[in-house]
């Protein structure tokens, strides 16, 4: 005898009545607005994802105990694009369409941004990157751009740190050793910019990989060919290597660097001599009574002291980004994509925890955060800390 | 003058490195005409327990890189239980893609259980370098090509002269003959796996110093290695050594040169002008087709 299923009418009826109900809630004043988030939260950069999560998840905290959104509180739905262009793109593509997510935030990853941007432009829903510093992701020429940031952005990095290594060190032909791939490129046109700029000469552009163990041929050639100084560009573990190079060749030079160092335990694999080199932040701890960090303590217990949390700058920029998000909604009055941008225009007075936000974005400049936002700094014992002049 | 040094220094330290990588393709090549693509891996396999030994169990370094060379060898007897063996008795080349995908699962399950942080292994002989000649050496830099070159010497007195070498040697020269002698093949050949993996290991456990620790330091070397490995002619371990001492210095030497970008154009054009003309390699003896 064939085994009937246990079905019942009157379960078969409930089930019904429940899914009816389910479809025919409203949209209700009280559903959430979604805020979409695209990064690395799997592979070798997902401290970084997890930095954005912990920065976003604080902000959201703050934005719904105080009450929410016109009327409605903020949630986060993530995805990871585990730091592939082409997965960031389905993801972006996904949280827009069906989970309607009134804004995407954006990841560590330049590749990946520059895939997500012409689609956000197209959709016409606010892209905001706290991480990615590539030029053109923000000044991606679209008529109608959507895509805003709060982070270093590499042209106006590689300004900051000529003008650091000229002032401070009287630097007359620095050398570049470059990562090899977008990252390193993007920096290598804002370099060569802001070298031209001043009528100055490079002593050579060097690129490296990001599992080069011995950087030395490179390296020796710009001494060779008279570099006073150098431009670092990497991420933490190739930088370390371009330390441990320069270690064993003897050559003690002035570097200063993109924020690459500070994504890891820069240090510990680079040595004593890591802490030499000179780089870029937009927020540092200094001191763990900061009522972010106390903040961060209480909702991640795990985090114990201030070198828990290189780099504070990706929480620090994703807090800041989606209070501004949240100003830009409640001034919109609607969480339509184009109102919103609108809005991005006229926000002000929007206390973050980098500084007070008065109108950061404009058409022509849709970055919250210029050279004078940066901070020089340095790795000692092992925590960074802002340079003292 | 010094960037002519430095350059040499550089490739004779790496070129060795790439030299015992590719031994280990050499010796099972020899013994079942079969790889483990996840050799780079097993060199990630080596620093990693490396590390874990001496940095978080705080073993010493005596004790430490033994177990990790032992767990390196067992990964290499289970690469071939898993990866290799249920497709070459079917004579089925599922292998190839196989060891592919067993390294990439290694790297992920270190990725997952070491983490993403790439950490540091301290070595004494990385803290102060040599200066000559306007640039500088580690000594742990002089130690690699020292190792490399006693173990291609140790690995031809064991074909030559130890009655399990030459036990190996008699499987690759006739695997149904040796097994009829009473030769154990299928332990030879697992044998062969296992010190395949620890010359991997051993490398991994050379390099970490001058390096980092992470899921996926290996990647590059495995694929470098392959290439040295072939360039030697997968035949003799002092052709495979050679061949990763020139793979090195010519690496070293365009960069130098020519400049970083011209590195891997000018390095693996040589090297498939060099397969051209001599298809079985620099050392390989040319296979003698039986008609």
């Amino acid at each position: 005898m064939p085994i009937q299923p246990t079905f019942t009418r009157r379960a078969l009826m409930a089930g019904a009545a429940a899914l009816s109900l389910l479809a025919a809630a409203p949209a209700s004043a009280e559903e959430p607005i979604k805020l979409g988030l695209v990064a690395a939260l799997s592979g070798q950069s997902a401290k970084s994802g997890e930095a954005i999560t912990r920065g976003i998840e604080l902000a959201l905290d703050k934005i719904n105990g105080a009450g929410g959104v016109l009327g409605r509180s903020l949630e986060l739905v993530s995805r990871d694009d585990e730091s592939n262009p082409g997965k960031g793109l389905v993801a972006a593509r996904e949280l827009v369409q069906r989970e309607e997510v009134a804004a995407l935030i954006g990841g560590l990853d330049t590749p990946v941004s520059m895939a997500i941007v012409p689609y956000m432009n197209d959709a016409k829903v606010p892209f905001v990157g706290p991480w990615a510093a590539g030029t053109p992701i923000t000044m991606n020429g679209a008529e109608e751009n959507y895509v805003f940031r709060v982070s270093a952005v590499d042209e106006y990095v590689d300004e900051a740190i000529t003008e650091y290594l000229v002032t401070k060190y009287g630097a007359e032909r620095p050398g570049m050793i470059l990562i090899n791939n977008p990252w390193g490129e993007s920096n290598e046109a804002g370099l060569t910019k802001a070298l031209a700029k001043r009528g100055m000469e490079h002593a050579g552009i060097e690129k490296f990989e990001n599992n080069d163990v011995d950087v030395v041929p490179q390296l020796t050639r710009l001494k060779e060919n008279g570099a006073d100084s150098l431009f670092l560009v990497a991420n933490v573990a190739p930088s370390a290597q371009v330390v441990k190079s320069l270690d064993r060749m003897g050559w003690d030079v002035p570097i200063a660097s993109h924020w690459g160092p500070a994504g890891g335990r820069f240090t510990e694999l680079a040595g004593a001599s890591g802490e030499k080199v000179h780089f870029i932040q937009t927020f540092l701890f200094t001191d763990a009574a900061h009522p972010l960090f106390a903040a961060l303590q209480e909702k991640y217990p795990e985090i114990e002291t201030l070198a828990d949390v290189t780099p504070a700058t990706g929480i620090a920029n994703a807090y800041d980004a989606t209070l501004l998000l949240a100003a830009a909604i409640e001034k919109a009055g609607s969480t339509e994509g184009p109102a919103i941008r609108e809005a991005m225009y006229q926000i002000s007075g929007v206390e973050g925890v980098i500084k007070t936000y008065d109108m950061p974005f404009t058409p022509e400049d849709q970055d919250a955060l210029g050279p004078e936002d940066y901070v020089f700094s340095q790795f000692v014992e092992g925590e960074i800390v802002p340079l003292m002049d | 003058m010094t960037l002519l040094f430095a350059a040499l220094l550089t490739g004779l330290g790496l070129g060795a490195m790439y030299g015992l990588i590719a031994l280990g393709f050499q010796i099972t090549h020899s013994v079942c005409s079969r790889v483990n693509f996840a050799q780079g891996s097993m060199v990630m396999l080596g620093s990693v327990l490396g590390y874990v030994l001496t940095q978080r169990a705080g073993l010493p370094v005596i004790l430490a890189y033994p177990l990790a060379l032992l767990g390196c060898a067992a990964m290499g007897v289970i690469v071939e239980f898993c990866l290799i063996r249920p497709f070459a008795i079917r004579g089925n080349d599922g292998w190839l893609m196989a060891t592919v995908a067993g390294g990439i699962l290694l790297d992920n399950a270190v990725l997952f259980t070491f983490g993403n942080e790439p950490r540091s292994l301290p070595s004494p002989l990385v803290e102060t370098s040599w200066q000559i000649l306007g640039t500088g050496v580690y000594p742990q830099q002089v130690l690699i090509p020292l190792v490399a070159i006693a173990v291609a010497f140790a690995l031809q007195m064991l074909f030559r002269r130890t009655r399990q070498g030459r036990a190996l040697l008699a499987v690759v020269q006739n695997p149904e003959a040796a097994r009829l002698m009473g030769i154990n093949t299928t332990v030879m050949i697992s044998g062969s796996f296992a010190l395949s993996s620890m010359l991997a290991g051993a490398a991994g456990l050379l390099i970490a110093p001058l390096f980092s620790v992470h899921s996926d330091m290996g990647t590059l070397f495995g694929i470098k290695a392959f290439a040295v490995a072939i360039l030697g002619g997968m035949t003799s371990a002092w052709g495979v050594m050679i061949a990763g001492f020139l793979y090195g210095l010519v690496e070293a030497l365009v960069t130098t040169f020519l400049g970083s970008s011209y590195t891997y154009i000018v390095v693996f054009a040589l090297l498939i002008a060099v397969l051209a003309i001599k298809p079985s390699g620099l050392f390989g003896a040319a296979k003698l087709r039986k008609v």
